[in-house]
């Protein structure tokens, strides 16, 4: 090992941290330049660190369910009565989707439609919760054979949670609909009226760009638009709700604070148009 | 070297490397969905707070390339811009290094209120680098709860690491 007089090896202590600071200096200058590095040592770190994350999650689900069964003990009454509740409020609106789904099913065939094809999909689980304070984004793990599922959407059982923006080889992200780069095209309403969901960081993404003429309704429902080549049309996101005069946001049907599960889907993007959907910070 | 001289190397090395293995392994942990509420938020409060924490006490067992590596951690699993917890904990580092003789003598309500200064300044810091990076007014409410937590959290991580400090991370006593 190399011998260092005593005042030399002091000033090399004194600089460790100046060049260090220096060298952090330049990796945000660089990260800054150079997006894709970035992305890149994000995407080998999350793959790397999947496995720990899945051996985790188990143990940790396995704690949630055992409070869960704990918990139901005292609140079995109560939610019972809740359910009772539901379930009246759900034989309702099944006899009123019979319906529907007979008048469509009529209407379809007068009309000879064509079936949009379906879209492949997977159910991915997610291993980690790696937002950040200005950063909504969740870690799933993919089978081995997944090829690149950048763009695809991820969905809970109930709507819309957000979109692929990185994928490794066993793991990928998704950027919520929240995330404040999140901008996503949708329709309002029965007219499928125009405008842009924009994530605010907050529970409830904001709606821009709708027409002044024209302004969403409380309560209408929203769903995705085709616009700009990522999304389908008509998958359902959530509802309007008003914040302010002038300030309507989307209250989302996706349990976004508690996800477990989700599906995504794979939808042909070679047909649609190759332009990037505004905030994708993985092309800028 | 003899067998006893070996365990007593690997011991004083374990006791060295206890700081920041600590640290690692709790931004890992921490990335597990559903642990606490604001986890974002109380990764990176936890990371200022051992810096600090260790910085002041034990100086020895965080060199500025280990607290680097770990900024450049959170920056990756948190998504924030690249190296900027980097540069920020340094910074954070070399502030407490200037004062560290004079606070080191302190009793614990003085520290906490140098640490509560330290949680504001980083705030800011961050607050000023991510605006400037994005090139937008970023909304300051997340911030402001990091700090919150950060200010909040250190009493009962400092009950955890005083014990640590006199003890497993405690090199003299290998």
């Amino acid at each position: 090992m190399l011998r260092l007089s005593i005042p030399v090896r002091q000033a090399l202590s004194r600089l460790t941290l100046p060049v260090m600071l220096l060298a952090s200096l330049g990796l945000i200058l660089a990260g800054r330049a150079d997006r894709h590095l970035g992305d890149m040592l994000r995407t080998g770190l999350d793959d790397a660190l999947a496995p720990v994350y899945r051996a985790a999650a188990a143990p940790v689900a396995a704690i949630e369910q055992d409070r869960g069964a704990l918990g139901s003990w005292f609140r079995l009454h109560a939610e019972n009565l809740a359910l009772t509740k539901q379930n009246e409020a759900l034989q309702r609106w099944r006899a009123v989707a019979l319906a529907l789904a007979a008048q469509n099913a009529a209407l379809k065939s007068q009309l000879h439609f064509v079936p949009t094809p379906t879209p492949n999909f997977f159910a991915a689980r997610v291993i980690a919760d790696l937002g950040g304070l200005y950063a909504r984004s969740v870690l799933v793990t993919i089978p081995r054979e997944a090829h690149d599922i950048v763009n695809a959407i991820a969905m809970d059982g109930r709507g819309v949670v957000g979109r692929v923006v990185q994928s490794g080889s066993r793991s990928a992200r998704v950027l919520l609909i929240t995330d404040l780069n999140s901008r996503v095209p949708v329709a309002i309403g029965r007219h499928g009226e125009r405008a842009i969901m924009e994530g605010q960081n907050s529970a409830t993404p904001r709606l821009i760009y709708w027409a002044p003429g024209d302004p969403p309704r409380e309560g209408q429902i929203v769903l995705t638009s085709a616009v700009g080549g990522v999304f389908p049309y008509g998958l359902p996101v959530g509802i309007v709700r008003y914040k302010g005069r002038n300030d309507p946001v989307v209250v989302p049907f996706a349990g976004l604070t508690r996800l477990r599960v989700l599906r995504l889907f794979e939808y042909d993007t070679q047909s649609a148009a190759p332009a990037d959907p505004p905030g994708n910070p993985s092309h800028p | 070297m003899d067998g006893v001289e070996l365990w007593r190397g690997l011991d004083r090395a374990a006791r060295h490397a206890l700081p920041a293995t600590s640290i690692l392994i709790m931004v890992v942990v921490l990335g597990i969905p559903g642990l606490l509420p604001w986890q974002p938020a109380c990764r990176a409060g936890f990371v200022v707070a051992s810096v600090f924490f260790w910085t002041l006490y034990r100086p020895a067992s965080l060199p500025a390339p280990v607290v680097a590596l770990l900024g450049v951690l959170l920056d990756l699993l948190g998504a924030s811009p690249l190296g900027m917890w980097a540069a920020l904990l340094l910074i954070e580092q070399a502030g407490i290094a200037a004062v560290r003789r004079s606070l080191v003598a302190q009793g614990f309500p003085l520290v906490w209120l140098a640490f509560a200064g330290v949680v504001l300044a980083v705030a800011a810091a961050e607050y000023a680098t991510r605006s400037l990076l994005d090139l937008a007014i970023l909304p300051p409410g997340p911030i402001i709860t990091q700090a919150i937590i950060a200010i909040l959290l250190y009493p009962l991580l400092a009950v955890v690491l005083i014990r640590a400090h006199r003890g497993a991370a405690a090199p003299e006593q290998a």
